[in-house]
């Protein structure tokens, strides 16, 4: 089986969620790369490093600059005349682009796998990470988004993949991209972070977030997250937000101070290492999730965790 | 201008979902049921668009057995103005969705079609894709915003690093994400009202798609669990436990 994988990118780098559908791909059989944007050149280089990688299909051209789904699927589409499997890893762009392709090819799409079973048979969560089916597709052709955190990262480097051009097909009509409100952030990726410091409601202000929990995660090199509540809240930007409708993690050790742990949140992290919580609520649901659980005050707690590291 | 909201009875967002013992698929079997919560979000959007005189018809659609009646009542009730039925008792997917909705649209020639980003049953998010595939047109998913000026709604989109907004050319397709806006209540009077608005029972086959499926479940199961944690009584211990877990010097 040929598979084509989409290549996730920002800035010129290589996003890392694309090394984990690489993996998924190789399961599948022999794994081609689409690079597709403006000014692309760096991130084909980088892209034919990743070790097992056969050919890189380059489409340069400012077209294709913010990944425009009606103009991406449409080259995608022509890409799998000689492809079987279209791989993109589960992010907000390629979730935005894959059932669009789905649907031009008339198969139905195998959403957020967790595992490949068989050459068309795979896992995935349903019902908020509550229940795992297995799902066999019987079409001719397979469209999958792959959940990053459930797949190991391919290597970087090892690989020595063909770059080819791909020829302009359309631009995309009907849409234009009008601009972009990224949030800045030194600290790591949430959804690559090996430690995450995540705060809910329990913070009660924007202030409390930045001097409570912050430096917390400083101390630990961890990324920061939020639950729904404290995101809704206005405490953080929504990008922070763990849970079901917001990022999918799954570092080494989730740290949740002042989360209760609603089903929503919970389908975002429980697949983490290790779990610890600190709630003043000892019967608050995260404790059932939690490998270490400490009941107080995040107040008193949290500055002084910090101090003691 | 019209806008069509596409609706999905699921299982109530409150519900702790049980898997049957025989991993056919999850307990439906009394169980409460609720309109999808990123479909309220939807229905909510287009009656406000009406309210800002944008839209002149709100038009809701839902595909499912009989009883997805009382979601589309709900939706009559919020303040659409008629509902469509396309009643059957299969699993419908995602594509065969896709491809009765774009048959509707088809006959309503609506301005916009509004979805929910995603259903918390099957959480496949990829209905309004789909359907934006179909019907040739383009899309703005997870939508946080939704401007409309002329023959232009601007999307402003939540991705993964931010916001970003792109503008459409109506007739566009938009779903939606949680922060939207917050779904107002059926007044008790509106649900009263809501019983004599129009609502129209079809089937799959008066459109002639073929919803087939095309994934086929061989099982549902558990998720593994978790072993049980310890609490630990103070911070000098669960430093100890960090230190343990090399997460800390």
């Amino acid at each position: 089986m040929k598979t084509l994988v989409w290549v996730e990118h920002e800035g010129g780098a290589l996003k890392d969620a694309t090394l984990s559908a690489v993996t998924a791909a190789a399961k599948l059989g022999e794994v081609h790369l689409l690079v597709a944007g403006e000014g692309v050149g760096g991130v084909a280089e980088a892209a034919a490093k990743i070790a097992g990688v056969g050919k890189v299909h380059v489409a340069d051209n400012a077209a294709y600059a913010h990944a425009l789904p009606e103009a991406v699927a449409p080259l995608i589409v022509e890409l799998m005349g000689h492809h079987d499997a279209f791989v993109a890893p589960a992010t907000s762009t390629a979730k935005n682009i894959a059932p669009r392709v789905a649907a031009l090819l008339d198969v139905m799409q195998v959403s957020d796998i967790l595992s490949v079973e068989g050459d068309k048979t795979f896992t995935r969560p349903i019902y908020a990470g509550n229940a795992i089916a297995t799902v066999k597709s019987n079409d001719a052709k397979l469209v999958i988004t792959v959940r990053g955190t459930a797949f190991e990262k391919a290597a970087k480097d090892g690989g020595s993949g063909a770059i080819e051009a791909v020829s302009a097909a359309t631009s995309g009509e009907g849409s234009k991209f009008v601009g972009a409100e990224i949030s800045k952030s030194e600290r790591p990726e949430l959804t690559s972070a090996k430690v995450i410091v995540s705060g809910g409601r329990a913070l009660a202000s924007s202030e409390n977030f930045h001097s409570v929990i912050e430096p917390l995660a400083d101390k630990l090199g961890a990324a920061v997250g939020a639950s729904r509540a404290a995101v809704d809240a206005g405490y953080v930007p929504n990008d922070y937000q763990v849970g079901q409708t917001g990022k999918i993690v799954a570092p080494e050790v989730y740290v949740a101070v002042g989360i209760s742990g609603a089903i929503q949140h919970l389908a975002g992290m429980k697949d983490s290492k290790t779990i610890i919580a600190i709630n003043k609520d000892e019967d608050a649901p995260i404790f059932q999730v939690a490998d270490i659980g400490l009941v107080g005050d995040l107040f008193t707690i949290v500055p002084e965790l910090t101090s003691k590291l | 201008m019209k806008v069509l909201v596409p609706v999905k009875r699921v299982i109530d967002y409150n519900v702790k979902p049980r898997v049957k013992m025989d991993g056919t698929g999850v307990d439906l079997a009394n169980v409460k049921m609720s309109m999808n919560p990123f479909d309220e979000i939807a229905v909510e959007e287009a009656i406000r668009l009406k309210e800002k005189g944008v839209a002149t018809e709100v038009v809701v659609v839902s595909i499912g057995p009989a009883k997805a009646q009382e979601t589309c009542r709900t939706a009559l009730a919020m303040g659409a103005d008629r509902a469509i039925l396309i009643q059957t008792d299969e699993t419908v997917e995602p594509l065969g969705v896709a491809k009765l909705l774009k048959a509707v649209a088809d006959e309503e020639q609506p301005g916009l079609v509004i979805l929910g980003k995603q259903a918390i049953d099957d959480d496949s998010n990829q209905t309004g894709q789909m359907l934006a595939a179909l019907m040739g047109r383009p899309q703005g998913t997870f939508a946080s915003k939704v401007e409309v000026s002329g023959d232009t709604v601007t999307v402003t989109r939540e991705v993964d690093g931010g916001l970003e907004t792109v503008a459409l050319t109506i007739p566009a397709i938009i779903t939606t994400d949680l922060r939207l806006n917050e779904p107002r209540y059926a007044s008790l009077p509106n649900i009263m009202k809501a019983k004599s608005k129009p609502l129209a029972a079809k089937t799959p086959a008066d459109y002639g798609v073929d919803i087939a499926p095309r994934l086929e479940t061989l099982t549902v199961a558990e998720p593994p669990k978790r072993s049980a944690g310890i609490k630990v009584a103070d911070v000098d211990e669960l430093v100890a436990k960090l230190k343990a877990l090399g997460v800390a010097a």
